[in-house]
Protein backbone atom coordinates (compact mmCIF):
# COMPACT_ATOMS: atom_id res chain seq x y z
CA UNK A 1 0.00 0.00 0.00
CA UNK A 2 1.35 3.25 -1.09
CA UNK A 3 1.09 6.48 1.52
CA UNK A 4 -0.43 9.82 0.05
CA UNK A 5 2.75 11.90 -0.67
CA UNK A 6 2.70 15.50 1.34
CA UNK A 7 2.44 18.23 -0.23
CA UNK A 8 1.04 21.07 1.52
CA UNK A 9 -1.27 23.15 0.30
CA UNK A 10 -0.72 22.61 -3.31
CA UNK A 11 -0.44 26.31 -4.53
CA UNK A 12 -0.18 27.47 -7.85
CA UNK A 13 3.16 29.26 -8.60
CA UNK A 14 4.74 31.37 -11.02
CA UNK A 15 7.36 29.58 -13.15
CA UNK A 16 9.58 31.46 -15.70
CA UNK A 17 10.96 30.03 -18.66
CA UNK A 18 15.16 29.51 -18.55
CA UNK A 19 15.60 27.63 -21.78
CA UNK A 20 13.47 26.50 -25.37
CA UNK A 21 14.85 23.78 -27.05
CA UNK A 22 13.25 22.75 -30.22
CA UNK A 23 13.17 18.45 -30.06
CA UNK A 24 11.22 18.21 -33.09
CA UNK A 25 9.07 19.75 -35.70
CA UNK A 26 6.40 18.61 -33.28
CA UNK A 27 7.67 19.15 -29.90
CA UNK A 28 9.64 21.50 -27.91
CA UNK A 29 11.23 21.15 -24.16
CA UNK A 30 10.58 23.95 -21.91
CA UNK A 31 13.35 24.53 -19.06
CA UNK A 32 11.53 26.56 -16.20
CA UNK A 33 12.98 28.08 -13.08
CA UNK A 34 10.39 27.11 -10.44
CA UNK A 35 11.11 29.24 -6.70
CA UNK A 36 10.84 26.94 -4.32
CA UNK A 37 10.65 23.47 -5.98
CA UNK A 38 10.36 20.87 -3.25
CA UNK A 39 11.92 18.30 -5.98
CA UNK A 40 10.09 15.58 -7.82
CA UNK A 41 9.93 11.59 -8.67
CA UNK A 42 10.73 10.31 -12.16
CA UNK A 43 6.93 10.04 -13.76
CA UNK A 44 5.49 12.59 -12.19
CA UNK A 45 3.61 15.92 -13.81
CA UNK A 46 2.83 19.22 -13.23
CA UNK A 47 -0.10 21.60 -14.08
CA UNK A 48 -0.12 24.52 -16.00
CA UNK A 49 -2.68 27.12 -16.46
CA UNK A 50 -2.73 30.02 -19.09
CA UNK A 51 -5.04 33.12 -18.42
CA UNK A 52 -6.16 34.79 -21.25
CA UNK A 53 -6.94 38.55 -21.25
CA UNK A 54 -10.40 38.05 -20.44
CA UNK A 55 -10.18 35.80 -17.76
CA UNK A 56 -10.84 32.57 -19.16
CA UNK A 57 -8.18 30.02 -18.08
CA UNK A 58 -6.81 26.84 -19.68
CA UNK A 59 -5.35 23.99 -17.96
CA UNK A 60 -3.20 20.85 -18.81
CA UNK A 61 -1.15 18.00 -17.18
CA UNK A 62 2.60 17.86 -18.44
CA UNK A 63 4.80 15.22 -17.70
CA UNK A 64 7.88 16.24 -16.23
CA UNK A 65 10.74 15.38 -18.92
CA UNK A 66 13.76 16.08 -16.01
CA UNK A 67 15.45 13.63 -13.32
CA UNK A 68 14.85 15.01 -9.82
CA UNK A 69 18.46 14.84 -10.09
CA UNK A 70 18.64 17.85 -13.03
CA UNK A 71 19.29 21.45 -13.03
CA UNK A 72 15.83 23.05 -13.01
CA UNK A 73 12.33 21.56 -14.53
CA UNK A 74 12.29 20.51 -17.84
CA UNK A 75 8.58 19.65 -19.55
CA UNK A 76 8.74 18.39 -23.15
CA UNK A 77 5.40 19.16 -24.94
CA UNK A 78 3.98 18.16 -27.98
CA UNK A 79 2.16 20.47 -30.70
CA UNK A 80 -1.37 18.74 -31.32
CA UNK A 81 -2.89 21.63 -33.87
CA UNK A 82 -6.39 21.81 -32.67
CA UNK A 83 -5.55 22.29 -28.84
CA UNK A 84 -5.84 25.00 -27.24
CA UNK A 85 -2.73 25.02 -24.83
CA UNK A 86 0.09 23.51 -26.59
CA UNK A 87 0.37 25.64 -29.72
CA UNK A 88 0.94 28.28 -27.71
CA UNK A 89 3.67 26.34 -25.25
CA UNK A 90 5.38 25.27 -28.25
CA UNK A 91 5.06 28.37 -30.62
CA UNK A 92 4.64 31.16 -28.96
CA UNK A 93 6.31 30.71 -25.56
CA UNK A 94 10.51 32.23 -24.87
CA UNK A 95 12.85 32.66 -22.21
CA UNK A 96 11.80 35.42 -19.62
CA UNK A 97 8.22 34.08 -19.73
CA UNK A 98 6.18 33.64 -16.75
CA UNK A 99 3.71 30.32 -16.97
CA UNK A 100 2.00 29.25 -13.68
CA UNK A 101 2.08 25.95 -12.42
CA UNK A 102 1.65 23.29 -9.58
CA UNK A 103 3.10 20.08 -8.65
CA UNK A 104 5.08 17.73 -9.05
CA UNK A 105 1.71 15.60 -8.72
CA UNK A 106 1.50 11.82 -8.87
CA UNK A 107 2.18 8.89 -6.78
CA UNK A 108 1.33 5.82 -9.04
CA UNK A 109 3.22 6.62 -12.16
CA UNK A 110 6.79 6.61 -10.58
CA UNK A 111 9.87 4.87 -10.45
CA UNK A 112 12.95 5.72 -8.16
CA UNK A 113 16.03 3.73 -8.74
CA UNK A 114 15.93 1.96 -5.14
CA UNK A 115 12.87 0.36 -6.39
CA UNK A 116 15.18 -1.29 -8.79
CA UNK A 117 13.94 -3.43 -11.67
CA UNK A 118 14.80 -4.95 -14.64
CA UNK A 119 12.64 -1.70 -16.37
CA UNK A 120 10.52 -2.50 -18.94
CA UNK A 121 9.42 1.09 -20.38
CA UNK A 122 6.98 1.10 -23.41
CA UNK A 123 6.02 4.50 -25.09
CA UNK A 124 4.19 5.82 -27.62
CA UNK A 125 4.85 9.71 -29.24
CA UNK A 126 5.16 11.81 -26.90
CA UNK A 127 4.31 9.10 -24.38
CA UNK A 128 7.99 8.75 -23.83
CA UNK A 129 8.57 12.33 -21.98
CA UNK A 130 7.76 10.37 -17.90
CA UNK A 131 10.10 7.65 -19.25
CA UNK A 132 12.87 9.55 -20.16
CA UNK A 133 12.64 11.17 -16.52
CA UNK A 134 13.06 7.49 -15.60
CA UNK A 135 16.23 6.64 -17.74
CA UNK A 136 17.94 10.36 -16.73
CA UNK A 137 17.10 9.02 -12.89
CA UNK A 138 18.66 5.56 -13.93
CA UNK A 139 21.71 7.14 -15.57
CA UNK A 140 22.29 10.18 -13.43
CA UNK A 141 21.77 8.31 -9.85
CA UNK A 142 24.20 5.83 -10.95
CA UNK A 143 21.64 3.08 -10.56
CA UNK A 144 23.14 1.80 -14.12
CA UNK A 145 23.23 -1.40 -12.59
CA UNK A 146 19.30 -1.72 -13.29
CA UNK A 147 18.30 -3.28 -16.43
CA UNK A 148 16.54 -1.15 -19.00
CA UNK A 149 14.67 -2.10 -21.16
CA UNK A 150 12.91 0.58 -23.89
CA UNK A 151 10.21 -0.04 -26.58
CA UNK A 152 9.10 3.24 -28.41
CA UNK A 153 6.51 3.52 -31.01
CA UNK A 154 7.12 6.47 -33.12
CA UNK A 155 5.55 7.50 -36.80
CA UNK A 156 8.85 8.11 -38.02
CA UNK A 157 12.53 8.41 -37.57
CA UNK A 158 12.41 12.02 -37.26
CA UNK A 159 9.35 11.89 -34.55
CA UNK A 160 11.30 10.36 -31.93
CA UNK A 161 12.53 12.37 -28.85
CA UNK A 162 16.23 12.77 -27.27
CA UNK A 163 17.01 10.56 -30.46
CA UNK A 164 21.13 11.49 -29.51
CA UNK A 165 20.13 10.78 -25.60
CA UNK A 166 18.88 7.55 -26.32
CA UNK A 167 21.68 6.36 -28.72
CA UNK A 168 24.08 7.79 -25.62
CA UNK A 169 22.26 5.93 -23.01
CA UNK A 170 22.36 2.79 -24.79
CA UNK A 171 26.20 3.37 -25.81
CA UNK A 172 27.30 4.40 -22.60
CA UNK A 173 24.83 3.20 -20.04
CA UNK A 174 23.29 -0.28 -21.19
CA UNK A 175 19.63 1.16 -22.28
CA UNK A 176 18.45 -1.84 -24.68
CA UNK A 177 16.65 0.50 -26.82
CA UNK A 178 14.25 -0.78 -29.66
CA UNK A 179 11.58 1.33 -31.76
CA UNK A 180 9.25 0.45 -34.00
CA UNK A 181 8.31 3.39 -36.55
CA UNK A 182 4.34 2.96 -38.03
CA UNK A 183 4.55 5.17 -40.66
CA UNK A 184 7.88 5.43 -42.64
CA UNK A 185 11.42 4.16 -41.89
CA UNK A 186 14.74 5.60 -42.92
CA UNK A 187 16.49 3.70 -45.67
CA UNK A 188 17.88 0.56 -44.63
CA UNK A 189 16.03 0.72 -41.15
CA UNK A 190 16.59 -2.61 -38.67
CA UNK A 191 14.15 -1.80 -35.89
CA UNK A 192 10.39 -2.65 -36.29
CA UNK A 193 8.03 -1.13 -38.54
CA UNK A 194 4.59 -1.71 -37.39
CA UNK A 195 2.20 -1.13 -34.30
CA UNK A 196 3.44 -2.29 -30.92
CA UNK A 197 1.98 -5.94 -30.20
CA UNK A 198 2.98 -8.74 -28.05
CA UNK A 199 5.18 -10.51 -30.73
CA UNK A 200 7.50 -7.21 -30.89
CA UNK A 201 7.07 -6.94 -26.34
CA UNK A 202 8.52 -10.75 -26.23
CA UNK A 203 11.43 -10.11 -28.28
CA UNK A 204 12.32 -6.50 -26.65
CA UNK A 205 11.94 -8.26 -23.38
CA UNK A 206 12.10 -8.90 -20.54
CA UNK A 207 10.16 -12.08 -19.70
CA UNK A 208 7.53 -12.16 -17.14
CA UNK A 209 9.95 -14.46 -15.18
CA UNK A 210 12.38 -11.67 -14.52
CA UNK A 211 9.27 -9.69 -13.26
CA UNK A 212 10.06 -6.56 -14.35
CA UNK A 213 8.45 -3.40 -13.93
CA UNK A 214 6.64 -2.32 -16.34
CA UNK A 215 5.68 1.40 -17.27
CA UNK A 216 3.56 1.87 -20.42
CA UNK A 217 2.56 5.84 -21.85
CA UNK A 218 1.20 6.89 -24.58
CA UNK A 219 -2.38 7.88 -26.33
CA UNK A 220 -5.07 5.62 -24.94
CA UNK A 221 -5.54 3.55 -27.88
CA UNK A 222 -1.72 2.75 -27.55
CA UNK A 223 -1.72 1.99 -24.03
CA UNK A 224 -4.68 -0.25 -23.84
CA UNK A 225 -3.47 -2.45 -26.48
CA UNK A 226 0.01 -2.93 -25.21
CA UNK A 227 -1.08 -3.57 -21.88
CA UNK A 228 -3.51 -6.03 -23.14
CA UNK A 229 -0.56 -7.68 -25.30
CA UNK A 230 1.60 -7.30 -21.92
CA UNK A 231 -1.07 -9.14 -19.80
CA UNK A 232 -1.59 -11.72 -22.36
CA UNK A 233 1.82 -12.70 -22.58
CA UNK A 234 1.70 -13.53 -18.92
CA UNK A 235 2.95 -10.27 -16.64
CA UNK A 236 0.86 -9.61 -13.69
CA UNK A 237 -1.81 -6.79 -14.25
CA UNK A 238 -0.48 -5.25 -11.20
CA UNK A 239 3.31 -5.45 -12.58
CA UNK A 240 1.96 -2.88 -15.09
CA UNK A 241 1.79 0.82 -14.67
CA UNK A 242 0.43 3.19 -17.44
CA UNK A 243 -0.60 7.08 -18.33
CA UNK A 244 -2.50 7.67 -21.01
CA UNK A 245 -2.88 11.26 -22.36
CA UNK A 246 -5.96 12.48 -24.27
CA UNK A 247 -6.54 14.22 -27.74
CA UNK A 248 -6.70 17.74 -25.81
CA UNK A 249 -3.97 19.86 -25.98
CA UNK B 1 -11.51 -4.94 -28.76
CA UNK B 2 -10.06 -1.69 -30.36
CA UNK B 3 -9.55 1.81 -28.04
CA UNK B 4 -9.08 4.95 -30.79
CA UNK B 5 -6.10 6.73 -29.80
CA UNK B 6 -8.76 9.75 -29.74
CA UNK B 7 -10.90 8.12 -26.69
CA UNK B 8 -12.28 10.55 -24.47
CA UNK B 9 -10.94 9.26 -21.04
CA UNK B 10 -7.86 9.45 -19.35
CA UNK B 11 -6.69 7.76 -15.87
CA UNK B 12 -6.87 8.87 -12.79
CA UNK B 13 -3.09 10.32 -12.92
CA UNK B 14 -4.49 13.13 -14.57
CA UNK B 15 -7.09 13.90 -11.72
CA UNK B 16 -4.17 14.41 -9.42
CA UNK B 17 -3.95 17.82 -9.41
CA UNK B 18 -7.45 17.95 -8.50
CA UNK B 19 -7.63 15.60 -5.43
CA UNK B 20 -5.41 17.75 -4.09
CA UNK B 21 -7.41 20.41 -3.80
CA UNK B 22 -9.68 18.47 -2.38
CA UNK B 23 -8.10 16.09 -0.20
CA UNK B 24 -5.01 18.28 0.54
CA UNK B 25 -2.86 15.07 -0.58
CA UNK B 26 -1.59 13.20 -3.47
CA UNK B 27 -3.63 10.01 -3.48
CA UNK B 28 -3.44 8.88 -7.08
CA UNK B 29 -1.02 5.63 -5.69
CA UNK B 30 -3.78 4.96 -2.72
CA UNK B 31 -5.72 1.66 -3.57
CA UNK B 32 -10.13 2.17 -3.79
CA UNK B 33 -12.04 -0.62 -3.63
CA UNK B 34 -14.95 -0.82 -5.69
CA UNK B 35 -18.42 -1.02 -4.30
CA UNK B 36 -19.77 -2.53 -7.09
CA UNK B 37 -17.20 -5.05 -8.51
CA UNK B 38 -15.48 -5.61 -5.46
CA UNK B 39 -12.15 -4.77 -7.72
CA UNK B 40 -9.53 -2.94 -5.53
CA UNK B 41 -7.45 -0.92 -8.22
CA UNK B 42 -5.04 2.64 -7.19
CA UNK B 43 -7.11 5.87 -7.57
CA UNK B 44 -4.43 6.41 -10.66
CA UNK B 45 -5.13 3.18 -12.46
CA UNK B 46 -9.34 4.40 -12.95
CA UNK B 47 -10.36 5.95 -15.89
CA UNK B 48 -11.10 9.82 -16.14
CA UNK B 49 -13.79 11.23 -18.00
CA UNK B 50 -13.44 15.47 -18.05
CA UNK B 51 -16.44 17.55 -18.83
CA UNK B 52 -17.38 20.52 -17.02
CA UNK B 53 -16.79 18.44 -14.26
CA UNK B 54 -15.50 14.93 -13.92
CA UNK B 55 -16.15 11.26 -13.38
CA UNK B 56 -13.54 8.68 -12.29
CA UNK B 57 -14.98 5.28 -12.98
CA UNK B 58 -13.71 1.83 -11.88
CA UNK B 59 -11.45 0.21 -14.16
CA UNK B 60 -12.78 -2.88 -13.76
CA UNK B 61 -16.80 -2.62 -13.80
CA UNK B 62 -16.94 1.10 -14.67
CA UNK B 63 -18.77 2.03 -12.03
CA UNK B 64 -18.46 5.64 -10.33
CA UNK B 65 -15.57 6.05 -7.87
CA UNK B 66 -15.91 10.00 -7.74
CA UNK B 67 -17.94 12.70 -9.39
CA UNK B 68 -17.37 16.59 -9.40
CA UNK B 69 -20.03 18.82 -10.16
CA UNK B 70 -19.08 22.54 -11.04
CA UNK B 71 -21.93 24.81 -10.02
CA UNK B 72 -22.56 28.43 -9.65
CA UNK B 73 -21.92 27.89 -6.07
CA UNK B 74 -18.61 25.85 -5.92
CA UNK B 75 -18.03 22.26 -6.33
CA UNK B 76 -20.50 19.27 -5.42
CA UNK B 77 -18.09 16.34 -4.74
CA UNK B 78 -19.51 12.44 -4.14
CA UNK B 79 -16.85 9.76 -3.53
CA UNK B 80 -18.29 6.22 -3.87
CA UNK B 81 -17.01 3.02 -3.07
CA UNK B 82 -14.28 2.45 -0.14
CA UNK B 83 -11.27 4.78 -0.43
CA UNK B 84 -8.28 4.06 1.56
CA UNK B 85 -6.35 6.89 2.10
CA UNK B 86 -3.40 7.78 4.36
CA UNK B 87 -3.42 11.86 4.89
CA UNK B 88 -0.09 12.72 6.57
CA UNK B 89 -0.43 15.53 8.82
CA UNK B 90 1.43 18.33 8.54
Amino acid sequence: MERAAVLGRLTWTVATVAERVEETAQAVTIALDVPGWPGHVAGQHVDLRLTAEDGYQAQRSYSIASAPEDDGLALTIERLEDGEVSPFLTQEVRPGDELELRGPIGGHFVWRSTDGGPLMLVGGGSGLVPLMAMLRHRAHSGAVDVPAHLLLSARTWDDVLYRDELAEQAAVHGLEAHYALTRAQPPGWEGFARRVDGDMLRAVGPPPEAAPRVFVCGPTGFVERAADALVALGHRPAAIRAERFGATG
Amino acid sequence: MSVPDTARWLDGNAAGGLLVELLGADVTGAPRTCGSCGQTHAVASHRLYQGAGLVLRCPGCDAAALVVTVTDSGRVVRMLGAWTLRLPTG
